[in-house]
């Protein structure tokens, strides 16, 4: 892989010739995902083909409408639940067939880890050949900006006007349990480490599963220019682990955090979605601090692979 | 070819066998597979076949089923699945979605009543349940039919004048798990009856969204196309008759299947294997100077309309048999087939044999006597037969 510039902001000569994400599209600016898409460009540079199975989510309201279509690969525009089934089928061809072509499915939060984490699961136990990003947003952007199993504890939505008072899943833990060959969270404040992860994912086999937290400034009443400084509050305070899983057991941690208080109070002031529960660094501190012990825990007994 | 015992669940298990091996120089054949009873014999069997370029996925929901086919045919592979019932009521949206993309995906599904209250039996509601998918439905008499129906499947579902998903429909145990004997043709019949699928819109590496996002214009457009397109099938399915004869020597059933009609002057419609039944009550009735006749629909979208029309012109009576109820109206065929009626008969709708109920002769005799008596129709009516 040619070395990105600016961290993988910059297009190189060696890059696909064609953005995944092309002008054009919809989404709003500083979103999350649109960062996720063009660091998934250069990861895909000098790769094998990708194709894309995007199910309803803000990625598939991105392209614009028929026939028109702001993606640079071709995408397959899957119902809610079914990205990684169909995903499984277009791989299943691609293999038949000898081609080399990279399946990837490309979902939120909503189509992971609520309507499709059975199909998820079960694209995963089968260890099918595709790699699974989720775009996290922590919310049903797409539709308004509902609660999802992945809204954190303290942030209000249009159904949870008050703030959520449940923690998120912990999908990475769900995902590494099926035993994928590889599974990862990604911040996109770290971009060296991002396009590793992403470059790694591309080219393994098996079923890889990639997490990113993907700042949405719509649904976070947030600052569209400070998405990538709140993902690195959140990898800071220790509120999203950035590690990866190897085989469902080695388990590396990429970034360590500072555990900073202060960075967690900053990540809550800095959302208008935390201002009405008035969540505080302290109300969350001690689950942080739990899910980093058994982390460390699990880092400690599966430093071999 | 070699005659064997087979139940129709085993029929349609081997007639998508040979399909898929048809394909092996295209670009191969898969579909996701989930159990359900009365259907399950049928991806057991599929599941013990040996595909040269193929592979069955055995998923864990009957809307995954559907999805795994939607990524295997958009990539341009032969597809195949099947369910039953509640299982089809799982995977509607996906059902859906398989015929937006305009894609010629088989399923075989096994006709069973919804639930809960559980019951495993036939009932029709399951399939007409998907009847304004856009898939084409096929419902049979006998098990060579459904072997039949699943091969003509793929040949009228691939032709670039329709290309659209196909629904053979078959009644549970009925025929689902009763033997039968069935012509099944030599692999070289096959691959010379069906060609090597070529999707013209599979993806490849050209930057297309299928599905995306459509406004109104958009889906009207669609919307015409794809109603253009299973018109068309009218036409295909006979050509594909004819190709059907040439190659394996007899005729698939035509859209209607008319019995002893010509002089009718009561008519029965139905479907599936309630057909056969009449039958037997027709020649009763006819022995005792009744003219009765029989008419089954076979495709039952694309809708055969004119077909249906010319066949009841000169009937005073029309008796409608649904296996099915759309509750708060009556039965499903009774609705849309009383459209296509002569002004002045006495039509009159009969759901008998809902939730398995036995049908017997008897209780289509008992429907010509009830229909004979009869000045002008009544509300439809739920016949106990059970
Ligand atoms: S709502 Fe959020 S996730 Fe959706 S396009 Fe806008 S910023 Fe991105």
């Amino acid at each position: 892989m040619a070395k990105p510039l600016l961290g993988g902001a910059m297009k190189t000569e060696s890059d696909r010739p064609e953005q995944i994400l092309r002008p054009g599209n919809t989404n709003c600016g500083g979103c999350g995902m649109s960062i996720t898409l063009r660091m998934l460009t250069h990861a895909a540079a000098r790769q094998h083909p990708v194709q894309l199975v995007i199910p309803a989510c803000c990625a598939i309201v991105a392209p614009g409408q028929y026939p028109f279509s702001a993606y640079g690969a071709p995408v397959v525009a899957s119902t809610f639940g079914s990205a990684a089934a169909v995903a499984s089928g277009l791989a299943q061809v691609a293999h038949m067939n000898g081609e080399k072509t990279r399946v990837i499915a490309f979902a939120g939060d909503g189509g992971t880890y609520d309507i499709g984490m059975a199909t998820v699961s079960a694209a995963a136990e089968r260890n099918e050949d595709i790699l699974y990003l989720c775009y996290d947003n922590e919310i049903y952007g797409n539709t308004g900006g509902q609660r999802s199993s992945a809204t954190p504890f303290g942030a209000s939505t249009s159904t949870t006007p008050y703030g959520k008072d449940i923690l998120k899943k912990d999908i990475l833990g769900i995902m590494a349990a099926h035993r994928v060959p590889y599974a990862a969270s990604v911040s996109l404040a770290h971009p060296e480490d991002a396009l590793r992860k992403m470059h790694y994912a591309l080219g393994s086999t098996g079923f890889r599963f990639l997490h990113v937290l993907s700042p949405c400034p719509t649904g976070w009443k947030a600052e569209a220019a400070e998405g990538i400084e709140l993902v690195r509050l959140a990898v800071r305070s220790g509120l999203y682990p950035v590690y990866e899983v190897f085989g469902g057991h080695r388990m590396v941690i990429n970034v360590e955090p500072e555990m900073s208080l202060e960075a967690l109070e900053q990540y809550f002031a800095k959302q208008g979605r935390f201002q009405k529960s008035k969540v505080r660094a302290e109300d969350v501190r001690a689950s942080i601090e739990r899910s980093w012990r058994d982390l460390r825990g699990l880092a400690a007994l599966r430093k071999e692979g | 070819m070699t005659i064997e015992l087979l139940s129709a669940n085993h029929a349609a298990a081997m007639a998508a066998t040979l399909a898929g091996r048809a394909n092996r120089t295209g670009r191969g054949f898969g579909g996701g597979v989930y159990p359900i009873t009365p259907q399950s014999e049928c991806i057991e069997l599929l599941c013990r076949q040996e595909f040269e370029k193929g592979e069955v996925t055995r998923v864990e929901s009957e809307h995954s089923a559907m999805g795994v086919c939607i990524g295997l045919a958009v990539g341009g592979a032969r597809t195949f699945t099947a369910s039953s019932s509640n299982g089809l009521a799982y995977m509607t949206e996906n059902v859906y979605a398989a015929a937006f993309y305009r894609l010629p995906i088989v399923m075989m599904a096994v006709n069973r009543t919804l639930g809960p209250p559980w019951n495993i039996w036939v009932d029709h509601g399951d399939t007409l349940l998907l009847r304004d998918t856009g898939w084409i439905q096929l419902y049979c008499e006998d098990n060579q039919e459904v072997f039949d129906s699943v091969l003509i499947g793929y040949r009228l579902g691939e032709d670039r004048r329709v290309l659209l998903p196909v629904l053979v429909c078959q009644d549970a145990f009925v025929l689902s798990h009763t033997m039968m004997q069935i012509d099944v043709p030599a692999q070289e019949l096959v691959d010379r009856f069906l060609p090597v699928l070529d999707l013209p819109h599979r993806v490849l590496e050209r930057p297309v969204t299928i599905g995306g996002l459509d406004f109104p214009h958009g889906t009207e457009v669609h919307r015409r196309q794809h109603a253009e397109a299973i018109a068309r099938a009218v036409q295909v399915y006979s050509e594909c008759q004819d190709e059907f004869q040439r190659v394996f020597g007899r005729r698939p059933a035509d859209r209607i299947v008319p019995y002893r009609m010509e002089d009718a002057e009561v008519a029965l419609v139905s479907m599936g294997t309630t057909a056969a039944t009449v039958r037997t009550a027709v020649d009763a009735a006819r022995a005792r100077g009744v003219k009765a006749g029989g008419l089954r629909v076979r495709m039952y979208r694309p809708f055969p309309e004119r077909e249906l029309k010319e066949a009841l012109a000169r009937c005073a009576r029309v008796a409608i048999l649904d296996r099915d109820i759309s509750l708060g109206h009556g039965g499903v065929l009774w609705s849309e087939t009383r459209g296509v009626t002569p002004r002045d008969a006495v039509v009159q709708n009969y759901m008998l044999g809902l939730g398995g109920g036995d049908i017997r002769p008897r209780h289509i005799t008992g429907v010509i006597d009830d229909i004979l008596g009869r000045e002008e129709a009544a509300e439809p009516m739920i016949m106990e037969v059970a």
